[in-house]
C-alpha cells in the first residue's frame, strides 16, 4: 500500500510541476514580466502538493495500527479480554496472524472473526488514507495555483522552504542522539525501579536469568555488572597493548621515515585492515587465533580456556591499529617542520628528535587518539561475541573466559524476549553505561586536545 | 652574542668514549627505525594471514560432490498413481530407487543401522535432480537413467580429503579369513605395529578378497576383526593394510561410511563440480544445501533503504551546515552532535532501533526496512562529514562567480558548487555504505538473526544480511559450515573490495585540484 501512496504522490508532483510551470509560461505569453523563473512556480506547486500528502501519510500510518489494535481488542468477547501485558501481546499476535492469513494451531472462532474484522478495517484504513491523501494533494494544488501570479515571489518562497528542509535534515542527527538518550534512559529507569542502581554498578554477581512465573524455581537473577566491566576492561587493555605500540610505531614510521614508495604500500594495507568487517575478525579470532593460543598454552603447560580473553583482545587490538595509526599520523604530520629542523641543528638523530621533540609536541593529539581507540574497543561487539565467552567470571587472568558489556547486551536482546522483564531492561542499562562511557571518552579526548595543544603558527 | 662555551669542559669527539656514545646513538636510531618497520610488518602479516586463512578454509565450499550413477526409474516408486502424469511423478518417491542402487553398489549393508548409515551418505534433497530429470522427460519412466545425486555434507568433506587421510600399504605374505561376513579371524599375519584398537586410535583395516575387515585385536599371528564389506571367499589371499589416520571418535563419519566412500571413489562414480547451489539457495540446516542468496538479497534490500534514506539526508544536512547555517550555539550543538554520533558504538544504534522503530513505531521485526533505517542513522555522520569536506574543497571563486552574475545563494550552491562537490560526496557515500554492508551488531538486536530459508522478495519480508549470515554459520558445529562461513566472508570481502575500488576510481577520475 505504501508504494501505491508514494506512486500517487510522485504522479501528483510531476503533474503539479508542469501545471505550475505552464501557468507561469502563460503569464509570460500574456506580456507580463515574471518575478521568478517559471520553474520556480512549478517547484512551488510541487511543495504545496507533497508536503500535506507526506505529513498526512506519516501521521496516519503511525496512528492507524495502534488505534485499530486497541479497537480490535475492545471488540473481543469478555472471555477473551486480555488481563495483562503478556496475554495482550499473545492476543494481538493471534489477531495479526489471522489478518495476514497465516494461522498456526487452533484459533478460537471469536478471535478469528475479530482478526478478520481487523484485516478488513486495515484495508479500509489504507484506502481512506489514499483517498484523503489525494484530496490533500488536490487541495494543495488548488491553493498553490491560486497564489501564482506574475508578481508572485515563487523563488523566495521555494528557497525558504528548501532551507527549512535542509535544516530539518541536519536536525536528524540531533534527533538520533535524542532518540538514543531517551530510549536508553527510559528503559534504564524502568530497570532501576526493579533493581537498585548501586546493586547494578557495584554488585559482583551477574546471572540475568530471572524467573518468568512467580512459582518458578532456581533463577532469581542477579544484576551486579562489575564482572562485565572487569571483562570489558581486561579485553580493552589487551587490545590497547597491541594497538597502542604497533599503531603508534607505524604512524611514526609512516610520517617520519617512510619513502613515498613505502608509504604508498603501507597506507593501503592499513586502510584495508580498517575496512575488514568486524565479523570477519571475529571468525578469525574464534576459529584460528583462539585454538592457536590454546595449543601454545598447552605446550607451555598453561591451562587456557577455549574462549580466552587473550584471543579476543589480540584480534581486537589488530582491528584498532589502523584507527590509532591514522589519527596519530595526522597529529605527527601537524607538528611544524621547524621544530624538527631545530633539533637536527643541535645534532640530534632522527629518533632522538622524534622522542624528545615531535612526540611531546604531538602528545595531546596522541592521547586523544588513544582515548578514541579505547572507546572503540569498549564498544566493539562482534569480535567479543564470537571469540569471548558468556560466563561472567570476575578475573584479571587473560587466559580465562570473560564476558563483556556488549556481549551481554547482544545475548539479552536476541532470541525470545518479553519486553518487561528485568532481564531485557538490564540490557538497556548496560547500553546506557556504554553510551555514557563513549560520550565521556570523546568529551575528554576533545578537552585534552583543546587544553594542551600548542599553537605553533 | 653570548659566550656559552665553558673552558673547563672540553669535548673530544675523537676520544673512544665519544665514539662509543655516537655508535650507541646510531644503534638506538637503527633500533627505533626497526620498531617502525616491525609494526607495519606485523599489520601486513596479520592481514595476509587473515586472508590466507579465510581463502584456505573457504576452498572446499566452492565445490560439491555428486554420485553419478545409473538408476532404474522404477515406475512403482516414482509414479505412484501409474498414469505418468506430472502430479503423480512430482509426488513420487525418488529416494527408494537411488537407495536400492546404492545398496547394490555397496553390498553388505543388511541390518537397519547399516541401511540408515548408507542412506545418510546422500543429502536429504539429493535426489531432486533425478526428479527434475524425469519431470523434464517423462518417457524415461521405467528405463535406467544416468543421474547425479548430491552427497551429504559429511560424505562431501571426506571426498575433499577433509575427514581423514587414508593410507594403504601392501601386507606381507597371505592371510586366510575364517568367514566372509560378521566377526572373523585372519590367520597367518605378521604382528601389526599399531597404537591400539580403541575408537581414539587411528582405525586399522585389512583389504582382502574384495572386502574390508576392521581389525579389533591381534594375538599370535591371528587378527580378529569385523567385516565392513563382505569378502568373496575364504581362500588365502594377498592383503593390504589400510589406516584411517583420523580416529573414528574424532570424525563424524564412522569407519563403515569411510569404507563405502572409499569404495565408491575407487569405482569412479563420485564426481565434483562447482557449487552453484551456494549462490542460488537460501539458508538451510543441511550444510550441502545452504546458500547465501537469501542473505545477499537481504543485504541488498537493506542497502537500498539505507542509501535512499541517508544520501539525500546526509547531503542536505552537509549543505545546510556548510553553506547556510548561521554561526551560533545551535549550529555548534549540531556539529558536536554529529562528531559524537560518529563515535557511538554500533550496538547502541541497535538499541535505538529496537526501542524506537520496533517497540514504539511497531515496524515489523527482522526486516530489511528496519535494518536499513538503523544503518542509515549509523552512516549518516560519515556521509555528512565527507560531504562537508567535499563542499569545503570547492573554491570560493566558483560560488562568488555565480553570485556575481546574479544567481541567488541557493542557485549558486545547487547549480555550481554541488555538482563540483559530487564526486567527493559519492566517494564518501560509497565508503559509508561499505561500512554499513559489513555492520553486524545493530542488525542482531532488531531480529535479523532469525533462521530464514526463504529468499526475501521485498524490504518488508523477514530476512537476514550477509554479515549476520556469517555470524550465524560460524556458530554451527558442523565442519562443512565453517567452510561455508569462510566462503560467505569471501563474497562479503569481494563486495567491499568492489565498493572501495569504485570509490578510489571515482576519486582518481573526478578529483580536481584547484
Amino acid at each position: 500500500m505504501a508504494w501505491i501512496y508514494f506512486l500517487v504522490v510522485a504522479v501528483f508532483a510531476v503533474l503539479g510541476f508542469y501545471a505550475g510551470r505552464s501557468r507561469a509560461h502563460a503569464f509570460r505569453e500574456n506580456g507580463h514580466n515574471l518575478h521568478s523563473l517559471p520553474g520556480y512556480h512549478g517547484y512551488f506547486v510541487i511543495l504545496a502538493i507533497i508536503v500535506p500528502m507526506l505529513v498526512l501519510f506519516a501521521i496516519w500510518s503511525t496512528a492507524e495500527t495502534r488505534l485499530l489494535e486497541t479497537q480490535a481488542l475492545h471488540s473481543l468477547p469478555a472471555a477473551f479480554q486480555p488481563t495483562d501485558d503478556l496475554s495482550r501481546a499473545t492476543r494481538l499476535r493471534e489477531i495479526h496472524n489471522v489478518a495476514s492469513g497465516q494461522t498456526f494451531g487452533e484459533v478460537p472462532p471469536e478471535v478469528r472473526s475479530v482478526g478478520e474484522a481487523f484485516a478488513h478495517n486495515l484495508t479500509l484504513s489504507h484506502w481512506a488514507k489514499l483517498v484523503l491523501g489525494m484530496a490533500f494533494g488536490a487541495f494543495g494544488y488548488l491553493w498553490a495555483t491560486r497564489r501564482l501570479s506574475p508578481h508572485f515571489r515563487a523563488r523566495n518562497t521555494v528557497e525558504r522552504a528548501v532551507k527549512l528542509i535542509l535544516l530539518a535534515c541536519s536536525i536528524v542527527a540531533v534527533l538520533t542522539t535524542v532518540g538514543i538518550v531517551f530510549s536508553v534512559l527510559f528503559e534504564t529507569f524502568r530497570f532501576f525501579a526493579r533493581v537498585p542502581w548501586w546493586e547494578f554498578l557495584f554488585g559482583f554477581q551477574w546471572s540475568p536469568q530471572t524467573a518468568i512465573r512467580a512459582d518458578q524455581v532456581g533463577s532469581s537473577g542477579a544484576f551486579g555488572a562489575v564482572p562485565l566491566f572487569v571483562g570489558t576492561t581486561l579485553i580493552m587493555v589487551i587490545a590497547m597493548c597491541v594497538a597502542g605500540p604497533i599503531g603508534l610505531f607505524s604512524a611514526i614510521y609512516m610520517a617520519e621515515y617512510a619513502s613515498p614508495r613505502v608509504r604508498s604500500i603501507a597506507k593501503p594495507v592499513l586502510e584495508v585492515l580498517a575496512g575488514v568487517p568486524t565479523v570477519v575478525f571475529g571468525f578469525f579470532a574464534a576459529l584460528t587465533v583462539a585454538p592457536l593460543i590454546r595449543s601454545a598454552g598447552e605446550a607451555l603447560g598453561l591451562d587456557v580456556a577455549s574462549e580466552s580473553a587473550l584471543a579476543a583482545g589480540l584480534v581486537m587490538g589488530v582491528m584498532i591499529i589502523p584507527f590509532v595509526s591514522s589519527l596519530s599520523d595526522d597529529v605527527i604530520n601537524a607538528v611544524p617542520q621547524s621544530l624538527r629542523d631545530g633539533s637536527y641543528g643541535m645534532g640530534a638523530t632522527k629518533s632522538e628528535t622524534i622522542k624528545k621533540v615531535v612526540l611531546p609536541a604531538a602528545l595531546p593529539g596522541i592521547v586523544s587518539a588513544f582515548m578514541l581507540a579505547i572507546s572503540r574497543a569498549v564498544g566493539e561487539t562482534m569480535i567479543v561475541v564470537m571469540a569471548a565467552g558468556l560466563s561472567a567470571n570476575l578475573t584479571f587472568n587473560p587466559l580465562e573466559a570473560v564476558t563483556t558489556v556488549t556481549v551481554q547486551i547482544k545475548t539479552l536482546l536476541t532470541g525470545d524476549q518479553e519486553f518487561d522483564s528485568a532481564k531485557t531492561l538490564s540490557a538497556f542499562a548496560l547500553g546506557f553505561v556504554l553510551f555514557f562511557f563513549t560520550l565521556a571518552m570523546n568529551f575528554v579526548a576533545l578537552q585534552v586536545v583543546r587544553r594542551y595543544r600548542e599553537q605553533y603558527d | 652574542m653570548t659566550d656559552i662555551s665553558s673552558p673547563n669542559r672540553v669535548f673530544d669527539v675523537t676520544s673512544d668514549a665519544a665514539r662509543a656514545r655516537v655508535r650507541k646513538r646510531y644503534r638506538a636510531e637503527a633500533r627505533f627505525r626497526a620498531y617502525g618497520i616491525a609494526a607495519i610488518g606485523f599489520a601486513a602479516l596479520f592481514l595476509v594471514a587473515l586472508i590466507t586463512d579465510v581463502v584456505y578454509r573457504a576452498a572446499p565450499a566452492f565445490t560439491t560432490s555428486w554420485l553419478s550413477i545409473e538408476v532404474p526409474a522404477t515406475p512403482s516408486d516414482i509414479d505412484p498413481k501409474g498414469d505418468g502424469s506430472v502430479e503423480s511423478i512430482a509426488s513420487g518417491n525418488f529416494d527408494a530407487p537411488v537407495r536400492a542402487r546404492l545398496a547394490e553398489l555397496l553390498p553388505g549393508a543388511n541390518d537397519r543401522v547399516a541401511r540408515r548409515q548408507l542412506n545418510a551418505l546422500i543429502s536429504s534433497s539429493g535426489t531432486e535432480g533425478f526428479r527434475d530429470q524425469i519431470l523434464r522427460d517423462r518417457d524415461l519412466v521405467g528405463k535406467t537413467v544416468n543421474t547425479r545425486v548430491l552427497l551429504s555434507d559429511d560424505a562431501d568433506l571426506f571426498v575433499k580429503g577433509q575427514a581423514t587421510d587414508v593410507v594403504e600399504r601392501a601386507g606381507a605374505g597371505q592371510l586366510t579369513p575364517s568367514g566372509t561376513e560378521g566377526t572373523i579371524t585372519l590367520s597367518g599375519a605378521p604382528p601389526l605395529r599399531v597404537s591400539g584398537f580403541a575408537s581414539a586410535d587411528p582405525s586399522t583395516l585389512v583389504r582382502i578378497s574384495g572386502g574390508w575387515v576392521k581389525i579389533t585385536g591381534q594375538q599370535d599371528g591371528v587378527l580378529t576383526g569385523d567385516v565392513m564389506m563382505p569378502l568373496r571367499d575364504t581362500a588365502a589371499a594377498d592383503w593390504k593394510l589400510v589406516t584411517f589416520e583420523t580416529s573414528e571418535g574424532s570424525r563424524r563419519l564412522g569407519d563403515r561410511e569411510v569404507v563405502w566412500l572409499q569404495t565408491l571413489t575407487e569405482q569412479g562414480v563420485i564426481e565434483r563440480s562447482f557449487n552453484w547451489r551456494f549462490f542460488t539457495n537460501g539458508d538451510s540446516r543441511e550444510a550441502e544445501l545452504a546458500g547465501i542468496l537469501g542473505a545477499l538479497s537481504g543485504s541488498l534490500f537493506t542497502m537500498m533503504i539505507t542509501l535512499v534514506l541517508c544520501l539525500p539526508t546526509g547531503v542536505a544536512a552537509a549543505i545546510y551546515l556548510q553553506e547556510f547555517a548561521p554561526k551560533n550555539k545551535w549550529t555548534d550543538l549540531i556539529e558536536v552532535n554529529i562528531n559524537n554520533l560518529a563515535a557511538v558504538p554500533s550496538i547502541i544504534f541497535g538499541l535505538l532501533g529496537l526501542a524506537v522503530f520496533l517497540n514504539f513505531f511497531g515496524l515489523p521485526r527482522s526486516t530489511p526496512l528496519v535494518g536499513g533505517l538503523v544503518l542509515a542513522l549509523l552512516v549518516l555522520p560519515t556521509i555528512i562529514i565527507a560531504s562537508r569536506a567535499a563542499l569545503a574543497a570547492v573554491p570560493p571563486s566558483i560560488r562568488e562567480g555565480a553570485l556575481g552574475v546574479g544567481a541567488s545563494h541557493q542557485q549558486a550552491i545547487f547549480h555550481h558548487v554541488l555538482p563540483l562537490a559530487m564526486p567527493g560526496i559519492l566517494t564518501g557515500t560509497i565508503i559509508g555504505m561499505a561500512h554499513a554492508l559489513g555492520e553486524t551488531a545493530p542488525l542482531l538486536l532488531i531480529g535479523m538473526v532469525a533462521f530464514i530459508v526463504d529468499v526475501p522478495s521485498g524490504p518488508t519480508d523477514a530476512a537476514t544480511a550477509l554479515p549476520v549470515q556469517i555470524y550465524l554459520w560460524s556458530d554451527l558445529p558442523e565442519a562443512a559450515f565453517a567452510a561455508k562461513t569462510a566462503a560467505a566472508i569471501i563474497v562479503l570481502l569481494l563486495f567491499l573490495f568492489i565498493m572501495n575500488g569504485l570509490a578510489i576510481f571515482l576519486r582518481r577520475r573526478f578529483e580536481r585540484r584547484w
